[in-house]
Order: structure tokens, then C-alpha cells, then sequence
């Protein structure tokens, strides 16, 4: 099992292939449907300069995605003696980012994006341009991802985006995936729906 | 049994908002015994050491690690679906409030997550309760017990839950059970790995648009090992689920024998023009329960 620590560097991620199974430590951001629109409709791609909170927002991500993870969950989540836990946190399914998630690895430099069924060439291209893999997580494993959550830092747009869409800053220790795309444009999903349709098309008789 | 024309005392002491929000916190917590089992099997079906074989083993650890911590299985807890039979004395107005009461108090204690989006602001009400939420549907039983099921399917499986309309020309499925066959498989791969396979599938042939989906989710009630007492309807359900494993999809879509754990279908009678079929997919956490309520307040929650 290879082990990945955040920050990461591009030579890091191009030793990876489709297949491996990683260990994946260090700061990450959580980030789905509103929080990816947000980012590349209003940070990256909105009207400049930025409202001062949008601002700010941009310098807190810059430092967390810069080399890093962003990890494609809505948790639930728990507030005791002022400071949040992860109770339940597996991956969501990343299709939905599909329209975001290129521009934000190009404009943040992100090196993995964590998250369950796989992208699409969008994704796959950034990630062979930029030198990012997609790095798929266990879906359904809601506990036992959330304890490899071992710290919250913070959440950003609690209020605005809900708790499961909030961005929340957290610590990883050695959350467990298989790289499914890597930075060298293979996509075991590409490749694996491409067998099963066939098997598809013999069951079928078409 | 005797009942009071007006039940409302009876159902309104907190002894069943009690036993409805234990019913939530297991349905969320602790996968139904034989789903479980399920998995056991798959798991043996799978080559050791393979990607499916790692995945089912992380399934099972979270089974356990979720039932020890008495924690969502799965932190999308979905949209909460209550079907209920209740005796003819009892109110619907005053179950939906008692109901209501304990899906707020089961989000408080991070037992559901806060799902309830309004689709037009984008507010998250941030306590599940808006329109049709939770959703919740009553039927009258002659039965002297009440009978609460809760399903809590996320919304990956939901997203690809689907309905087709037969004649279906792109795979030369025609109005009738073959064509039925051929839909439900291209449903089963077109969702892949997005509904978080292996899946259970709750079909339902006939009816029109609505009942359909209606019934589809019904049919995910049903025990993985029960047998359909419709006899074509229960070879369908064998074939299917071993033609659909016969694709690969395998867990969580990346390959592997088990696609599906199950298939159950149900009919609903349709009009002459319309021939629906309605694919509900489940995920691998099928959550669902039910909580038998007799009036004296004694209660059972299904394993």
C-alpha cells in the first residue's frame, strides 16, 4: 500500500497508477455540489477583486488545495464543548463535479480528488495536464471514514451552504482509496465500463 | 382489540415517539441481518485478495465499527421514507406530528444527516422537515398492531433510480416481460458504481408514472431471502439478480461477481397505452426497519 501525505508534489503523483491502493494523510478540504460551484463560479471565474469574505475564503483554500486533497463528502457532523467531529463521512458520488472539478485542480494546483464512481474526461485531462490522480474511496463507509478524520480545523460557509455542502478543513490520517484515474490518462472506469457493455450488449442479444 | 374512537391519547404520551426514534437511530446504525449475510456471501464468491474481496472486508468493518458506535452506517441518511399500516382508530394527522418529533430529535443527535434542501432558495432547513419531508405514506390495516417501516436511501442510489417507458426501441425491448428483463439490466449498468453497488433492486411493472416509483421503493421492504408468491415474478427475480452479476460491476463499480444482492418486483395493473417499469436502486447499506407498535406501548424493531 503507498502512503501520500499532503502537501504533494507532481513527481509524487506521477509515480502513481491506475490500480494502486494509497494511504492518504495530511491537511484536505471537503468540498461537493455548492462548494465547487462557488469556487469556480465566484472564486475562480467571477468579477474581480473579490468581496473582501470571498477574498479571504480564496487565501484559506489557496493554502489547503495548493498540493493537496479535496475530498468529495457531506458529513455528519458533531459539535461538543465548541469543537467539531466527523461522525459519519464517506465519499459522495463525484460525477456531479464533473462541470468544476478540472478548473479547480488547474487553479489550485490540487494534486487528488477523493470521492466514489469515477469522473469524466474533463477530469481525467486535467489530471494528466495538472499531475493529479482521482483517488477512489470506499462508499457507504461512513464510520470508518470518518475515523481517519482525526482532526476539524474549520468549516467555511456553514451557514450558507448547509453542514453537509460546507467546505470543512480537516486533518486525514491515512484515509484508504484506489487510484481509479491517474495523471498518465488511464481511467479504470473508462476502461471497466467499456468491458461491461460489451457483456451488456451479449446478455441482451444487441 | 378495543380501541377509543380518538387514539391521540394513546399515541401521544412519548412512549412511541420513544420506539420511532429508536426505529430511526438502528435503521441508521445497524444494517438488517440479512443484508449482512448477503455480503458474508458475496464475499466468499470473490476472488481473496481481489479489489471486490478489499472492499466487502471494509464493508463488514464498517458494519461493525457502525454498530458498536451506535453511528450512521452511511453519513447520507437520504430522504427518511415511513411506509405505514395503520388501524382504522388511528390518526394520520397525529402519527405525521409524533413522526416529525422524532426525525428532528434523531437529527439533533447526528443519528440523520441534515438533508432537507429547499430546491428553490438552496436553504438547507438543517432539521429534515420541509414539504414532503420526511416523506411518509399511510395505509389502513384491519390489523390491531401498527406497523412502522422506515428506508433511508441515500441520494446516490436515488439519482440513478430510474423508469422506463416500454417500447423501448434502443435495446428492442418490447411490451412485455422480456423487454421488462432488458431494461433492468441496462438500468443496473448504466448506474455503475454511482449507486454504490452491490445494489438491491425494487421494480415495479405497471401502473403509471408516480405509483410506480411508489411501489418500486415498496419492494425494497422486502427481505433479500423471501421468495415472490407470484411464481413468474420470482423466476424473474432469480434470473435477474444472476444476469446482472454477470456484468462485473462489482463493488463500488471497480470490478468483481457481485453486482446486485438482490431483485424484488411487484406489479401494479396499467392502462392499456403505458407500460412502466420503475428501477428503485438500493445501495449496499439496504437500511430499512420496521417497528410493530401494539397499544399497550409494547413494541418490536425488525433484525
Amino acid at each position: 500500500m503507498k502512503e501520500l501525505k499532503t502537501p504533494i508534489s507532481q513527481e509524487e503523483i506521477r509515480q502513481l497508477h491506475a490500480g494502486d491502493a494509497v494511504l492518504i494523510s495530511g491537511l484536505a478540504l471537503t468540498g461537493r455540489d455548492n462548494a465547487l460551484k462557488y469556487m469556480v463560479e465566484t472564486l475562480i471565474e467571477g468579477p474581480k477583486p473579490l468581496a473582501t469574505e470571498d477574498e479571504q475564503i480564496l487565501r484559506e483554500l489557496k493554502e489547503v488545495l495548493a498540493g493537496g486533497a479535496i475530498y468529495h463528502s457531506g458529513p455528519i457532523v458533531k459539535k461538543q464543548n465548541g469543537r467539531w467531529s466527523f461522525v459519519s463521512a464517506g465519499p459522495t458520488t463525484s460525477a456531479r463535479a464533473e462541470l468544476y472539478q478540472d478548473k479547480v485542480i488547474a487553479a489550485f494546483g490540487l494534486r487528488v480528488v477523493i470521492g466514489k464512481g469515477g469522473m469524466g474526461p474533463r477530469t481525467l485531462e486535467a489530471c494528466r495536464q495538472q499531475g493529479a490522480v482521482y483517488l477512489h474511496a470506499i462508499g457507504g463507509a461512513g464510520v470508518y471514514n470518518a475515523a481517519r478524520v482525526t482532526e476539524v480545523l474549520d468549516v467555511i460557509k456553514e451557514k450558507e451552504f448547509g453542514l453537509p455542502e460546507a467546505m470543512w478543513k480537516i486533518r486525514l490520517n491515512k484515509l484508504m482509496g484506489i487510484v481509479t484515474m491517474d495523471a498518465h490518462g488511464r481511467s479504470l472506469h473508462r476502461e471497466l465500463a467499456a468491458a461491461w457493455d460489451d457483456r451488456l450488449a451479449g446478455l441482451t442479444g444487441n | 382489540m378495543n380501541l377509543p374512537a380518538n387514539s391521540d391519547e394513546i399515541l401521544s404520551d412519548g412512549r412511541l415517539q420513544d420506539a420511532l426514534f429508536e426505529l430511526i437511530k438502528k435503521t441508521s446504525s445497524e444494517l438488517p441481518a440479512d443484508v449482512e449475510k448477503a455480503l458474508l456471501q458475496a464475499r466468499l464468491a470473490e476472488e481473496q485478495g481481489s479489489t471486490a474481496d478489499i472492499i466487502i472486508g471494509i464493508f463488514l468493518e464498517n458494519i461493525q465499527a457502525a454498530r458498536s458506535a451506535q453511528a450512521p452506517l452511511c453519513q447520507d441518511t437520504g430522504l427518511p421514507t415511513f411506509f405505514i399500516d395503520h388501524p382504522r382508530q388511528f390518526s394520520t394527522a397525529t402519527l405525521t406530528k409524533i413522526i416529525r418529533e422524532a426525525v428532528c430529535r434523531a437529527t439533533q443527535e447526528e443519528i440523520l444527516r441534515h438533508n432537507a434542501v429547499d430546491p428553490v432558495t438552496g436553504v438547507n432547513s438543517g432539521n429534515n422537515m420541509g414539504d414532503g419531508f420526511p416523506a411518509i405514506y399511510f395505509r389502513e390495516t384491519e390489523k390491531p398492531v401498527l406497523e412502522v417501516s422506515l428506508l433511508l436511501k441515500g441520494g446516490g442510489s436515488e439519482n440513478v433510480s430510474t423508469q422506463y417507458s416500454l417500447p423501448y426501441t434502443a435495446l428492442k425491448a418490447g411490451r412485455d416481460l422480456k423487454g421488462v428483463r432488458l431494461v433492468v439490466l441496462e438500468a443496473v449498468a448504466k448506474a455503475a458504481g454511482m449507486g454504490c453497488p452491490p445494489g438491491v433492486l425494487g421494480i415495479c411493472i405497471g401502473g403509471d408514472r408516480s405509483g410506480g416509483y411508489g411501489e418500486a421503493k415498496r419492494q425494497l421492504l422486502r427481505p433479500l431471502d423471501d421468495i415472490n408468491p407470484d411464481p413468474t415474478l420470482a423466476e424473474m427475480e432469480d434470473s435477474l439478480l444472476v444476469k446482472a452479476n454477470l456484468l462485473g460491476i462489482g463493488p463500488l463499480g471497480l470490478g468483481g461477481k457481485t453486482t446486485l444482492l438482490g431483485v424484488k418486483i411487484g406489479k401494479l395493473h396499467r392502462v392499456p397505452a403505458s407500460f412502466f417499469v420503475t428501477i428503485s436502486y438500493m445501495c449496499w447499506e439496504c437500511r430499512r426497519r420496521t417497528l410493530s407498535w401494539q397499544q399497550d406501548g409494547t413494541y418490536v424493531i425488525s433484525t
